[in-house]
């Protein structure tokens, strides 16, 4: 049955983080990602009192109990002194600042009289100078609305910050990352809590991003736009959910969450109704691994057999909680498990709702239910692993049991592949800002917005209707086109080729991606390339089936010619009157087979002529001359 | 009740009677804004305001823009207490004299504004672990940036830190701006005598206020060197390497700040680091003085403040010599090019300065290797009428050694003597190989 969202109170706030196609925010290097790990590396602590973050923040918190070490790859092409926290920023990118201007136009929302750089503390380490330089260009207005099918979504403020670090290995004693990302610019654009359904989400993202990219100065690929979704619902908890990367999984990301917040709020009445208090869920924590010394199961054999220990918790009245599931193929147990995971570095946990199983034996549970003791509606988690870390882990367990009697807590939370989500941390609070004091303010004077709207570039719609109207392509293909940033280039081969804008679409669409997929390099294939090969095949020399061959082979020996090319693919077209004989001798060749499947032959001929037509021919055409030739020469028998 | 605007903001904000940190409300044509009245920096325009909206951002609004502007109310603005004045604990391990600079401040996180923080309960809450090394007691001197140190300034700190240590602690501990440290660290070496235990000289490349901030280890590291190593010298303790794992400890007189940012910027120079420290532990790598078993330290403050620091390049003014010698200037450090040299057509204006009694020291503005003046022609030009050859003494080093040397002698032969003869480890009889490129002691080890 599908859900009332509106019923359910669902409020959907989207905020979009686009990489700007520029160099970095606060210094010369260029935004160049890198494949390979940095040959220098930095170690750095992070250092934060109490006092200077006010209220204790949860999020704080939890990275202190993390007292964790930090490890920093540097580049030596891609960084210098600013990244390393080793010097303060220089100015800001001013191309950045006009970008971000742009886009704010675009979305009518006001840009500000004058920008003032924040630092905002940043404390899990992705910031080597423990702070996110962030500054707010825009705001919105009434004016700065996304229209969509299903009503209207505001914007509420658009903003220009550096990127953060990219995290190569985190544990919760140490994190690594990379330092190219670091420092790129990035505009964030948040909306207002409007969105109501988990499809006007999409929408509203999928419009947003396409006038990113009418600026044609937005990076491209994957990773370079990432959504941050914040969700509610009555009588659940806010989410963070970051960082998510396709767009088609937000609407299955928000409906796999509301059946979460609806799932830890079922769960919830059930223990109101089962009667258990939060004084009845104890923090003792038992070490059982006696009671496992000759156990089968292999992963709690192995860990003690490497010095760990085997402990185990008492959860009072959860039994068949937490085998309950809470997102699709994920159990409350499961999220108990990222708990243990994130706190206390361990693999997983054991939990009787899925026990015996997994070599724990029936008798084993006997013995840890006494040791405990517990009941008949208890369950029980275990976990396995060095002492203090199994320690950790099922502390964290219980907390976590614990907040399930108030239903959903507010977390940070990671998207999966599979559109689930997993726990990454607790909400942080409102975040800490104080301004940069190494960067002076910086005026928006009128000049610099007029120059902004003089170069204003034409709305999304607008680009993909002018290539429906001129080319007369399908809205779908244009606007992918558009989407995939290959529309200039389009246009440019039709210009140059006048070729039917088709054939050039669908080559730039269909055909060099199903190329790349079978392996094919296929950016060793430009636009020069491109224009040459159709270029080829206006001038009759290559029919345009040909194509993905042409392709595929120059992309493999770029050093031969087109003309070369063409010349070893065999690929010169030849005359009707060469093809009908090609067909006439094949049919000879056959003609007892022939004969026997009479019904079968069109496509037996076909299949041979192909071989030898194949990229010579239009393949109807080779159809209609193989049709014409069987029926002539074996029904006029 | 402040309102630190200045020109047709001020006008415009008086008006409505604001203050710095009122509440209020603003419109302008396309949008309301509710925020907190920020100050503003008399070095920014008076053309805007500068609120602090709701979500935290700061933004500024061009006052003739503004359609509407409201007083709601007045934040609250958290107080920032004074330093207490710390009453002399019963027993510490640790004195620690503040002098200012960025390790002692702390941030207004609603302003940014940067405020002197020095008390111990301020360093304690920050610094817990010090405890674990010891117990610590501060002293606040100065509260100055280290640019506008003063040779006076470094009679206050000697006299503070002789006092300290006379007063029966292991160690002293001097927090400092960067810029000079390494001015005063020379200055202490030669003040002081009979250290009874180490004076360590500390600072902070990066603010307190950020996570990043290299204050933590540099601060502990200090006081761990103060309170649990044998040294009878004066040594900065700063970052090794840009990472945080280790400090260096460098010799007062050998080291110098050679980046104007990093957190590794205090190079040893002719000189081995005497070691390294970080919480876990300390490993001392060079031969250094222990201190003095028994005895009170000595202090000797007295300075000849008529020396000046000159730096020999193509195209110097002979004039400027001249100047010194004609304003009464008794010693003038020349940081001459390669071994030793200065211009020929300076030469006369040198020669003046020696015959009218001014002291002269040549050291050389490589800053690495030794002054040799025999080499060349000029070199020996120089020695023939009279310059002192700086060894391989840093040029500022030199200054506030000669300073000392015109203090304390008035004949010639004296401060010649003086110059010449090794008094804090500042000149080396032998310069390894390994000493330069710099980076060789840090990533060879030493």
């Amino acid at each position: 049955m599908p859900l009332d969202y509106a019923k359910l109170g669902l409020k959907v706030g989207l905020e979009w983080h686009q990489r700007l196609k520029t160099h970095k925010l606060f210094c010369n290097c260029p935004s160049k990602l890198k494949r390979e790990e940095g040959k220098v590396k930095l170690e750095r602590k992070l250092y934060l009192s109490e006092s200077e973050l006010g209220e204790i923040d949860p999020a704080a918190e939890f990275e202190k109990i993390r007292n964790r070490t930090f490890i920093y790859h540097v580049f030596r092409d891609v960084n210098c002194e600013v990244e390393a926290d080793e010097s303060p920023p220089l100015d800001l990118n001013k191309e950045a600042l006009e970008i971000a201007l742009t886009i704010s136009l675009m979305l009518n929302m006001q840009p500000v009289d004058e920008i003032h750089v924040m630092r905002k503390i940043v404390i899990d380490g992705s910031n080597t100078s423990g702070f996110q330089r962030t500054a707010l260009v825009a705001l919105g207005t009434n004016k700065s609305i996304v229209q969509t099918t299903s009503g209207s979504v505001k914007l509420e403020t658009l903003t220009l910050e550096e990127e953060s670090a990219f995290i190569v290995k985190t544990t919760p004693s140490l994190a690594e990352y990379k330092l190219d990302r670091l420092g790129m610019p990035l505009i964030e654009v948040a909306t207002a809590s409007d969105i109501k359904t988990p499809e006007q989400a999409r929408e509203v993202a999928e419009k947003i991003g396409m006038i990113f990219r009418s600026t044609r100065k937005v990076q491209r690929g994957l990773g370079t736009i990432r959504q941050d979704i914040n969700v509610s619902i009555k009588g659940g908890a806010r989410q963070e959910i970051k960082g998510v990367q396709k767009l088609e999984l937000i609407p299955l990301i928000l409906k796999n969450e509301v059946k979460r917040q609806l799932t830890l709020i079922k769960i919830k009445n059930e223990l109101k109704k089962r009667m258990v208090r939060e004084k009845d869920i104890k923090n003792n924590v038992y070490d059982v691994t006696e009671v496992f010394r000759e156990t089968h199961s292999r992963v709690l054999k192995k860990q003690v057999e490497k010095g760990g220990v085997i402990l185990a918790a008492m959860l009072p009245g959860f039994k068949g909680l937490l085998k309950q599931e809470i997102q699709t193929n994920k159990t409350f147990g499961y999220e108990l498990a990222t708990y243990a995971k994130v706190f206390g570095d361990v693999k997983g946990i054991f939990h009787t709702d899925e026990l015996p199983g997994y070599g724990v034996t029936e008798e084993e549970l006997k013995k840890i239910k006494k040791i405990l003791p517990c009941k008949e509606k208890d369950a029980v988690v275990i976990v396995a692993g060095k002492r203090e870390k199994a320690e950790k882990a099922l502390k964290a367990v219980i907390k976590r049991v614990k907040m399930a009697l108030n239903g959903v807590p507010s977390e940070s939370r990671r998207p999966l592949e599979d559109g689930t989500t997993e726990f990454m941390r607790p909400l942080p609070g409102p975040s800490r800002m104080y301004p940069e004091t190494d960067i002076p303010p910086i005026q928006i004077n009128e000049g610099l917005i007029k120059k902004a709207k003089r170069k204003l570039p034409p709305q999304p719609e607008e680009i993909i209707g002018q290539l429906v109207k001129k080319h007369n392509l399908t809205y779908e293909t244009a606007k992918e086109l558009f989407i995939e940033d290959k529309d200039k280039v389009f246009e440019e081969i039709v210009e140059e080729t006048k070729v039917d804008p088709k054939l050039v679409a669908s080559t730039l669409l269909n055909t060099l991606k199903s190329l790349k997929r079978n392996g094919v390099d296929v950016k060793k294939i430009g636009k020069k390339e491109l224009i040459d090969i159709f270029k080829a095949i206006r001038e009759g020399m290559a029919a345009k089936e040909a194509i993905p061959n042409i392709i595929a082979f120059l992309a493999q020996h770029s050093d031969l010619t087109l003309n070369k090319a063409l010349e070893k693919l065999d690929l010169v077209p030849i005359s009707m009157e060469e093809a009908r004989e090609i067909i006439d001798s094949i049919i000879k060749d056959n003609i007892h087979v022939l004969k026997r499947k009479r019904e079968k032959a069109v496509k037996i001929v076909m299949g041979e002529a192909m071989k030898k037509l194949r990229g010579k021919m239009d393949g109807k055409e080779v159809y209609e001359l193989v049709r014409e030739a069987v029926e002539s020469k074996l029904i006029g028998d | 009740m402040t309102l630190s605007y200045h020109g047709r903001a001020k006008v415009f904000l008086e008006e409505i009677g604001a203050e710095d940190f009122s509440v209020v409300l603003v419109k302008t044509r396309n949008n309301v804004f509710k925020g907190v009245l920020l100050p503003r920096p008399l070095t920014e325009d008076d053309k805007h305001i500068v609120l602090k909206l709701n979500n935290g951002y700061n933004i500024g609004v061009r006052i003739d823009k503004v359609e509407e502007i409201k007083l709601l109310g007045q934040k609250a603005r958290k107080v920032i207490s004074p330093s207490e004045i710390i009453k002399a604990e019963e027993y510490a391990d640790v004195s620690i004299i503040g002098t200012g600079g960025t390790i002692a401040s702390r941030v207004d996180y609603v302003t940014g504004a940067v405020y002197p923080q020095f008390s111990a309960s301020e360093l304690l809450s920050r610094y817990p672990e010090v405890e674990k090394i010891g117990k610590i007691k501060t002293v606040p001197l100065l509260n100055i940036f280290s640019e506008d140190m003063r040779p006076t300034y470094w009679r206050e700190i000697a006299e503070s830190v002789a006092r300290e240590l006379n007063s029966g602690v292991k160690g002293v501990v001097i927090t400092h701006g960067t810029d000079t440290m390494h001015f005063t660290s020379a200055a202490l070496s030669f003040m002081l005598r009979n250290l009874t235990g180490p004076v360590v000289l500390t600072g902070a490349q990066r603010s307190p206020d950020r996570g990043s901030t290299d204050a933590y280890l540099n601060f502990l590291s200090a006081v761990k060197v103060a309170a649990q190593s044998d040294l009878g010298e004066v040594v900065i303790v700063m970052h090794q390497t840009p990472s945080d794992t280790y400090c260096a400890i460098h010799r007062g007189t050998k080291v110098r700040k050679m980046h104007t940012s990093r957190r590794d910027a205090f190079l040893s120079v002719n000189s081995h680091i005497l070691g390294i420290v970080n919480l876990k532990e300390m490993i001392m790598f060079s031969s250094y003085s222990r201190k003095a078993g028994e005895g009170e330290v000595e202090v000797n403050t007295k300075l000849e403040e008529k020396v000046a620091l000159i730096y020999a390049y193509p195209g110097v003014d002979p004039d400027v010599i001249d100047f010194y010698v004609d304003k009464g200037y008794r010693g003038l450090v020349v940081a001459g090019t390669g071994l030793g040299h200065t211009p020929e057509y300076i030469m006369k204006s040198l020669k003046r300065a020696l015959e009218n009694d001014v002291t002269i020291v040549v050291t050389s503005q490589c800053l690495f290797g030794r002054v040799n003046m025999k080499v060349y022609r000029r070199g020996r030009e120089l020695l023939k009428i009279g310059v002192i050859p700086g060894e391989d003494m840093l040029p500022e080093v030199a200054y506030v050694k000669l300073m000392f040397a015109l203090g304390n002698y008035t004949e010639k032969s004296e401060v010649t003597g003086f110059m010449r003869r090794n008094i804090a480890g500042e000149l080396t009889s032998s310069l390894s190989l390994r000493l330069f490129p710099p980076t060789n002691q840090i990533y060879q080890g030493v």
